[in-house]
């Protein structure tokens, strides 16, 4: 083997080498077989690609699915009861009243106040794994911690929930001078509020690190100190990032079931201030949907689902514009 | 070679694909259409001989007790699925299960959603207790129909109430402030409360009404006996209702309760069973809330098994059919010996014996089952 290893022509001279070393023979096999390869490569790269095209399409048509069966099962329910549903402020199975005001209040308030409570732990745990602490052991330790926190049962919130947090909360409720029953939203938004916190801050600090560090170096070489760089350099822009972050745990508050109905106090009387008792749309399905005993029941409870999976598509939809707006500027 | 086992994975992924998609399309015909589930169940019924029942989750324990003996008794499996009351009666009504098992007869929006018939069985009662949070009240407290009614209403907001101290004589109530627990979840221990109440409270008839889930005016909702325990246990000043067999093993202080007969009864086995004593409807479905018998706790129930009283559908055997009365009948003689020890109520005797008769009642092809 006498070939160069300069200036990367290596393969070539071993290409060339080989070839006069075979037979014609040799060769057209080889032609042959690289052939079928790249044939192969080819049928590969399509079954591949259509294999992707239908696992999209299978998640389209799903959503689709639900969809139009959370429409035809409620269809009952929208017909006896039509739009007087959504801001009924009585929900009465055994009259069939049904109205939904009340969950969806619940479910907003509850949901909003957990995402108000929430972001300053999820934000400053984005900045200081994203930036102040990337590496080490107590930044894996912490990282891993917050991670956890997502992988947690909701069901095991919603214990701890009421065995631990609720009996701190009508202390509370006590001093402040409110109705000391210590089960309301303020305690299910304090619950949500932890649960909700790894997405946005696992979201935000890959947003972090991503910031180019020229950028950065530009800002410190200006003199700025690590705040100043943070809060122009850095926040500016990561914003749509931490954005879309928030707008994920807001998805999951929303939805949230288990923990909440364990200690939200389920009443569908309109709650008079956040330390009152409520019930979100979720919760009432989870709680209902196996005794609905009589057909427009069930078709109410449905339509609250219903109700649910628009108010997450509007709040996706609004969330999308606005991160648009973010990034266009 | 290579290409061979590529063509195999090739071929699995499809097989894969079409997999995913025939699941995907079958569940979404199953909201539907309700004959392609019951097929399906009678096909798994044929595979092997177990029955399979649904229905009210009171009945659990007793149940998978009562089962698990009659298995070593009749060596027959039975497949009982604790899915709450009003799921059992619609898996009834699909003809899914062989039987149903409800803490409340069929209403008639229910019954008239059967294809065919169905017969109610009594086989077990309980009761529903009232069970209170009050650290400074060493006596048990008594209640009775109309201060309950109205605590539950809301117009009795203090424990101080000259309407409670008034029956409970020699007590010192606080002033604490009263908070309500009840379920959150349908259930047929609320139907049986909202019954009582309704019986005992024409205010409460109109405002609120009876159901496994109302619109209750006041107080907090927990999710299960063990939600609204909880809420009792942890909030001063608070009342809920509960089941007996829940307070009892988990030895929360409870009520007397006055009954019809103006007797403050302590809840009990005994006072339950008491309680079902009463002259019973030939279809047996009786509310036996605010009971005539004098020694009777007045917050009781059945709990019943409904099957469809022509046992001959979906292409059914005989065998299956005679083998569900034998078990059912089983279940209303010796199997009530195993009650007690679970704190159910045993089955009074006026109810064993309208039990009985109604289980001769039902028929494979026109001909009686049980002789």
């Amino acid at each position: 083997m006498d070939t160069s290893v300069e200036n990367g022509i290596v393969t070539r001279s071993e290409l060339q080498l080989r070839v006069t070393n075979s037979t014609p023979e040799a060769i057209a096999a080889k032609a042959k077989k690289s052939l079928k390869r790249s044939f192969r490569h080819i049928r590969t790269e399509s079954v591949f690609k259509r294999t992707l095209i239908i696992m999209g399409l299978v998640m389209v048509i799903l959503v689709l699915g639900i969809f139009l069966t959370l429409v035809v099962q409620s269809l009952p329910s929208i017909k006896s009861l039509g739009l007087k549903y959504l801001w009924g402020k009585v929900w009465d199975p055994v009259q069939d009243i049904y109205g939904a005001f009340p969950f969806l209040l619940g479910t907003l308030i509850s949901s909003f106040l957990a995402l108000i409570i929430s972001i300053p732990f999820s934000v400053a745990v984005a900045i200081f794994l994203g930036e102040y602490h990337p590496k080490g052991w107590l930044p894996d330790f912490l990282k891993n911690t917050v991670e956890l926190i997502a992988a947690v049962p909701s069901v095991i919130y919603g214990f701890w929930g009421l065995a631990i947090l609720v009996p701190m909360v009508r202390t509370l409720e006590n001093h402040i001078g409110v109705e000391p029953v210590g089960v309301g939203i303020f305690s299910s938004s304090l619950i949500l509020a932890v649960m909700i916190i790894p997405y946005a801050a696992s979201l935000g600090r890959s947003m972090i690190q991503l910031v180019p560090s020229p950028l950065k170096e530009a800002a410190y070489g200006l003199g700025a100190t690590r705040w100043e760089v943070i809060r122009s350099v850095v926040l500016p822009y990561t914003k749509s990032g931490l954005f879309a972050g928030i707008l994920l745990s807001l998805g999951r508050a929303l939805g949230e079931t288990m923990a909440v109905t364990m200690v939200i106090g389920n009443t569908s009387i309109i709650p008079k201030n956040i330390f009152a008792p409520g019930n979100t749309m979720a919760s009432v399905i989870a709680n209902e949907f196996t005794e609905a005993d009589k057909p427009v029941y069930v078709s109410a409870l449905i339509e609250l689902g219903l109700v649910l999976f628009l108010v997450t598509v509007v709040i996706n939809l609004i969330g999308k514009k606005i991160i648009d707006r973010f990034t266009n500027d | 070679m290579k290409q061979n086992l590529f063509t195999i994975k090739r071929s699995l992924l499809t097989g894969a694909f079409f997999a995913i998609m025939s699941v995907a399309f079958v569940s979404c015909g199953g909201g539907g259409g309700s004959t392609s589930g019951s097929d399906s169940a009678n096909n798994n019924a044929s595979a092997d001989d177990a029955l399979i029942g649904a229905g009210s989750s009171f009945d659990n324990p007793l149940f998978s007790k009562q089962f698990a003996e009659y298995n070593k008794v009749g060596g027959l499996k039975v497949n009982y699925q604790s899915v709450g009351s009003g799921a059992g009666i619609s898996q009834l009504t699909n003809k899914t299960v062989d039987f149903g098992a409800s803490d409340a007869p069929m209403n008639g929006k229910q019954d008239s959603a059967l294809t065919a018939p169905a017969i109610h069985i009594p086989i077990t009662a309980g009761a529903v207790v009232l069970s209170y949070n009050l650290p400074e009240v060493k006596d048990t407290l008594m209640l009775s129909p109309e201060v309950l009614a109205n605590i539950f209403l809301g117009t009795i907001t203090k424990w101080n109430d000259p309407k409670i101290a008034a029956i409970n004589k020699g007590v010192k109530l606080p002033a604490t402030s009263i908070v309500i627990a009840h379920r959150s979840d349908g259930s047929g221990t609320s139907n049986i409360f909202t019954t009582y109440l309704s019986k005992v409270s024409a205010d409460w008839n109109t405002k609120v009404g009876k159901g496994s889930s109302v619109n209750w005016p006041v107080g907090l909702g927990g999710k299960g006996n063990e939600g609204v325990a909880g809420l009792i246990k942890q909030t001063p000043g608070a009342i809920g209702y509960i089941e007996l067999a829940y307070a009892i093993q988990n030895q929360m202080a409870y009520a007397k309760v006055q009954n019809k007969a103006g007797n403050f009864i302590t809840p009990s086995i005994a006072s339950v069973t008491a309680a079902a004593n009463v002259q019973i409807p030939a279809d047996s479905k009786i509310s036996l809330t605010n009971t005539e018998a004098t020694d009777g706790y007045p917050i009781s129930g059945f709990s019943w098994v409904i099957i469809y009283k022509e046992q001959k559908y979906n292409s059914r055997t005989q065998e299956r059919a005679t083998s569900l009365l034998k078990l059912l009948s089983w279940m209303i003689h010796d199997g009530q010996q195993f009650s007690g020890a679970l704190n159910y109520a045993p089955l009074s005797p006026a109810a064993v014996s309208v039990g009985d008769a109604i289980l001769k009642s039902a028929t494979y092809d026109g001909k009686a089952i049980l002789q």
